[in-house]
């Protein structure tokens, strides 16, 4: 069997299972609603443009903050690879900071910025910059030396050697980092939203939860998890996977 | 003299241990000529070649190249590695154009490129990536690179090593007609006695811990060498009866350091 057709079979038999459960057993939709309720509020969500606003505005601030965070990894990466000391020190906050959970900083950042878009930005580029910064700082580590070695040969050396080897060699790393970045950059923004202010739809989801609207709550929670999905198959693992080749690195 | 390397020594230190790599080596090289550095693996060969590519340093001693004391990499001094050292994210065309794009239009380099691809047979895989063809053809390509610079010195670090018979007597044919067409000086660096024999006009026979030259034999036989079995038969027998006592030092030592432990 194709593992397309088994999934299918699998996503049917657990909509259908919990759809007779919640009818056998009565579950009131205040704790559980059957998925038809769930749809039927997606449906809504998106006829009355909702969460189309609330879609618009979400990645509004994921671009914001996704471009800062990569271009800030990407400086970041570059200086600690390239200086011993900014590594031995920064690159240990840095890595101390990966263990921190962007969220935990939105008390600050709303002490900083106020409750507005700029918090939640900020939880964004600091959840994804660290990301990038690792990869980045991994990838240039991780040039071949026999690559510099060849290129002095060919009298490239400085600014050069670095944009025409060092940069294009650690490529794929950066790629991988661009790709984890957007999915710290995608759980931070989800997180920020529903913790300060909105539009947007983790601010959506909490607003709903405040009217006792578990339909609308859960039709949030699986456009997050689609958006989630999808950006990652259909864009940044299309990258990753024709830089590999490209690179012959996977076949 | 063309290439002249005066008392060049070499010492690595490591964990405040000093050692002696190259010793007092002192070789006077031809223009025009075939040299191969011939030795035992850990004898110092690829690290003398990594100080005339400019790569390393001497610890002591000097390399002239026409007069001029080697400092650092330079393009006057071509290289060819072990590994092909194709950059992956080019394609072959543009990985022997590499060297040349700083200086000239990217159509002459073009054209450059596939005048130095067509020599070492492969102007028909210009525009495949280095992944899509074979250790062979990559390392024809990596020659081509070097050559493309027009160097007055070729360097080559063991550099059929890693391939097998078939292809590396295919390439020793090809380096053999390049080194007769372009009249390149070349620095031949191998631990294979049947590759030097087969290519060079000296052969600088190199013994280990510290690397030193142990003898220089000139080859004074026509090319192409298969024709003369008896007098290259002489002198393998000859070299492998100087690398013998090498090679038992090196065993030695690595029985001496099992022992200690």
């Amino acid at each position: 069997m194709q593992p397309a057709v088994k999934r299918v079979i699998f996503y049917v038999l657990l909509f259908g299972i919990w759809q007779v459960a919640v009818y056998l057993f009565d579950v009131s939709p205040a704790l559980l609603p059957a998925p038809t309720d769930i749809f039927v509020s997606l449906y809504e969500g998106f006829s009355n443009l909702t969460l189309v606003y609330d879609l618009v505005a979400s990645f509004r601030r994921l671009f914001i903050g996704l471009a800062i965070a990569l271009v800030l990894g990407l400086l970041l990466g570059v200086l600690l690879a390239k200086s011993k000391t900014a590594d031995e020190t920064l690159g240990s906050l840095i890595l101390a900071l990966q263990s921190v959970p962007s969220i935990v900083w939105l008390p600050l950042a709303i002490m900083w910025f106020g409750l507005n878009e700029m918090a939640v930005i900020f939880i964004v580029v600091l959840g994804a910059t660290i990301v990038m910064t690792i990869n980045v700082r991994t990838g240039i580590i991780n040039v071949p030396p026999l690559f510099i070695k060849a290129a002095k040969t060919m009298n490239y050396r400085g600014f050069r050697l670095f944009s025409k080897v060092t940069i294009p060699a650690s490529i794929p790393y950066a790629v991988t980092g661009m790709r984890l970045a957007w999915a710290f950059a995608w759980r931070a923004l989800m997180a920020g939203e529903l913790l300060s202010t909105g539009p947007g739809l983790g601010y959506s989801l909490r607003f709903a939860s405040d009217f006792g609207d578990m339909s609308r709550v859960i039709a949030i929670m699986l456009l997050i998890m689609l958006i989630g999905i999808i950006v990652d198959l259909l864009f940044f693992q299309r990258i990753e996977k024709k830089v590999l080749r490209k690179w012959g690195l996977a076949t | 003299m063309f290439l002249s390397m005066n008392n060049v020594h070499k010492s690595f230190t490591n964990n405040d241990k000093t050692e002696l790599v190259l010793s007092d080596i002192q070789l006077d090289v031809k223009e025009g000529e075939f040299v191969s550095i011939l030795g035992p693996s850990g004898c110092g060969k690829s690290t003398l070649l990594s100080i005339v590519a400019g790569l390393a340093h001497a610890t002591e001693g000097s390399i002239e190249l026409e007069g001029k004391t080697i400092k650092g990499p330079c393009k006057e001094r071509g290289m060819v590695f072990q590994q092909a050292a194709l950059f992956p994210w080019l394609t072959v065309e543009e990985n022997v154009m590499f060297p040349l794009l700083p200086d000239m239009s990217k159509k002459e380099a073009q054209q450059k490129a596939h005048q130095y691809l067509q020599m070492v047979q492969l102007g028909a895989y210009t525009k495949h990536s280095p992944h899509e063809i074979s250790g062979g053809m990559q390392q024809r390509v990596a020659i081509a690179r070097a050559l493309a610079m027009d160097p007055a010195l070729l360097l080559m670090d063991e550099p059929f090593g890693a391939l097998d018979e078939q292809t590396r007597s295919r390439l020793h044919e090809i380096v053999e007609k390049i080194f007769l067409e372009t009249k390149k000086t070349i620095l031949f660096v191998t631990h294979s006695i049947a590759e030097s024999l087969k290519l060079s006009d000296r052969i600088v026979v190199m013994g280990t811990q510290p690397g030193t030259i142990l003898e220089v034999i000139e080859l004074n036989f026509p090319r192409p060498r298969s024709q003369s079995k008896e007098e290259l038969l002489y002198y393998e027998e000859k070299i492998q009866a100087l690398l013998k006592s090498e090679i038992d030092k090196v065993t030695e030592k690595e029985q001496n350091h099992a022992a200690s432990r």
